[in-house]
């Protein structure tokens, strides 16, 4: 019987079966950041196990609230930086390097195809484009697989997306995830794997598959997995050409982690994306979506670009046209945040900073901050924000306020009307 | 191991997510015990307000409890509140899982017969046991007693037995 992508990294890294369906397998990355980590370390020190696995497979950054708001954000990152130190974890990325999690840690290259991925962030499942298996976990989790490098599963049933058709101008990897949200609920995929596959997946950027995997979490989802192929390749290729000869080599050898043409799935679902348009979030859940005209007129306070979402170079240059030579609304806040500082640099070289500040935005540094209401954008009771994030819980950006997901291109066209539209760039059906 | 009964808060709402549970400006607590005042803050549910949590030991509630972030704060934030079991149609996985890991219980229960201790015992002051020997919940309010059994897997069984997964793993692995 053939094997789903999950199936194949699953048993090529199992470590043991405690009962039938459990699998603990062996982890080839742990991630960490500062909110997360520090409770797993001070437990390591109290049990007497201030141990790693391995120095060499943790990678460590501190993202969610940088530079530090106030002592207890400083105390955070202060245990984690010391924690590096201590236990010579050379890939830790602090002030002057570090970016948000889910995005520099691919642009460095830590996620390879057949990987076993943890951290302790729900939307670990970024890194599944790659062709791995990355799963948010929650701080005991980590804990062990920073003492041990082995997490517990349960063998992961996989949902297929088979997403088909042409990608309407104006309509962006962002819309298709929020359709796919809307469609199978926030709870649609939960213990399952989402397999994102089809023509439209096949022709997507490493960019924009991040997105669309990003936000498997908010079905439910353990994982969302992209097979790898020549486009995996290519954006890992400054990585790995010491190790593979050629491209194709270095793709035959990805290529055992596809899934078999008669891998079993829990359920196949095609998704035709040819009449799709710019969606846009109501109320507070994931799934909550409409096409923007539906929400036009909508008037907003902030518009926030950024996140592990949508703040990479693709993003912001997208959003960039929208914006060049128009200025934001008087009544907007605009905040922009580029993940990384490799996107920060990009966006300034490309002049797409520029564009940014000349239509009224206010440029950060890169951090999470906004997007779970930490630092840098936090909204006031009864304010709305148009954001690129993931997330439209209540009180997720500030108690009170009230947050609309959508992509770059609609919350640029937002920020220039001052209220929810797509009416400046897409021309659609 | 820890304390599964008690007197039991009903939550009828689905997807009570993690946020709600602890907002993520409380994240920057260190400490569990720091997070007590917090817990559920942030729900949205007609009628509740915080003061109702005082005195709970256990939840029930409907589908998908604890979706969103994986932060363990969510169960710690139960757990300081002395509340460690909540009965739920269905959990998002990371909050089950983290559960379990601390030691707590998140038992899923057939819709039908949440629907039916909703019906027969939300708004009473409801008390709840856990008989971990025959896996039964025994739910008590005016005069009226209801059994309930209920599975968990053999691998949670061992974690809740373990005290948690870092002790499990540790002398496993």
């Amino acid at each position: 019987m053939g094997k789903t992508v999950a199936e194949k990294i699953f048993d090529s890294h199992l470590v043991d079966n405690p009962s039938e369906d459990i699998h603990v397998i062996r982890l080839d990355a742990v991630f960490c950041h500062e909110i997360t980590t520090p409770g797993a370390i001070n437990d390591l020190i109290a049990k007497g196990k201030d141990r790693v696995f391995d120095s060499t497979k943790i990678k460590a950054v501190i993202d969610h609230v940088t530079p530090a708001k106030d002592s207890k954000t400083a105390m955070q990152g202060k245990i984690l930086r010391q924690w590096a130190l201590r236990h010579n974890i050379y890939d830790f990325f602090d002030i002057g390097s570090n970016g948000v999690c889910h995005a520099i840690f691919p642009e460095k290259g830590f996620v390879r195809p057949g990987y076993t991925v943890i951290m302790g962030d729900s939307h670990t499942c970024t890194h599944g484009a790659f062709g791995a298996f990355a799963a948010g976990v929650g701080t005991t989790d980590l804990e062990v697989g920073i003492l041990k490098g082995v997490c517990a599963f349960h063998y992961p049933e996989t949902i297929k997306l088979n997403i088909t058709g042409n990608m309407p101008e104006g309509v962006y990897s962002k819309d298709v995830i929020l359709s796919i949200i809307g469609r199978l609920g926030v709870n649609g995929a939960t213990n399952r794997v989402i397999e994102f596959a089809g023509p439209v997946v096949d022709k997507m950027s490493m960019e924009a598959r991040m997105t669309c995997c990003n936000m498997a979490i908010e079905a439910g989802a353990t994982c969302g997995i992209c097979c790898p192929d020549m486009t995996t390749v290519e954006y890992l290729w400054e990585f790995i050409k010491g190790e593979y000869a050629t491209k194709k080599e270095a793709f035959e050898e990805f290529n055992k982690f596809s899934p078999d043409p008669d891998a079993v799935y829990e359920d196949v679902i095609e998704h035709d994306i040819s009449r799709l348009e710019p969606l846009v979030t109501f109320g507070y859940k994931p799934d909550q979506v409409k096409p923007v005209k539906e929400m036009e007129g909508i008037k907003v306070d902030q518009v926030y670009i950024g996140s592990c979402t949508n703040g990479r170079i693709e993003d912001l240059r997208v959003a960039a046209q929208v914006l060049k030579g128009e200025k934001i609304s008087d009544c907007v806040r605009g905040i922009l945040s580029p993940a990384t500082p490799k996107v920060f640099s990009r966006a300034m070289e490309e002049g797409i900073l520029k564009i940014f500040m000349d239509a009224g935005f206010c440029v950060t540094n890169p951090t999470c901050g906004a997007c779970l209401g930490m630092s840098n954008g936090v909204l006031a009771e009864g304010e709305v924000c148009a954001s690129t994030t993931n997330r439209n819980f209540n009180g997720r950006m500030g108690k009170g306020g009230m947050v609309h997901l959508m992509s770059p291109a609609t919350a640029a066209a937002t920020a220039i009307a001052g209220h929810i539209t797509n009416s400046s760039f897409y021309r659609g059906n | 191991m820890k304390n599964f009964g008690g007197k039991v808060l009903f939550l009828d709402r689905s997807d009570i997510n993690t946020d709600e549970i602890i907002p993520a400006k409380y994240l920057t607590e260190i400490s569990k015990g720091a997070l007590k005042p917090y817990l559920l803050e942030d729900l949205e549910l007609d009628g509740f307000h915080i003061e109702l949590i005082k005195g709970k030991n256990v939840i029930v509630t409907r589908t998908n409890f604890g979706c969103g972030s994986s932060r363990e704060h969510a169960p710690w934030a139960l757990e300081t509140n002395n509340i460690n079991l909540v009965i739920a149609e269905s959990f998002a996985r990371i909050f089950m899982q983290n559960m379990f890991n601390c030691g707590m219980m998140a038992v899923e229960l057939p819709a039908v017969i949440i629907d039916r201790v909703f019906k027969q015992f939300s708004g009473k002051d409801t008390f709840l046991e856990t008989d971990l020997q025959k896996n039964m919940f025994i739910i008590k309010a005016d005069g009226l007693t209801e059994e309930i059994s209920f599975n968990i897997s053999d691998f949670d069984q061992s974690l809740v037995d373990a005290g948690g997964w870092v002790e499990y793993a540790d002398s496993r692995y």
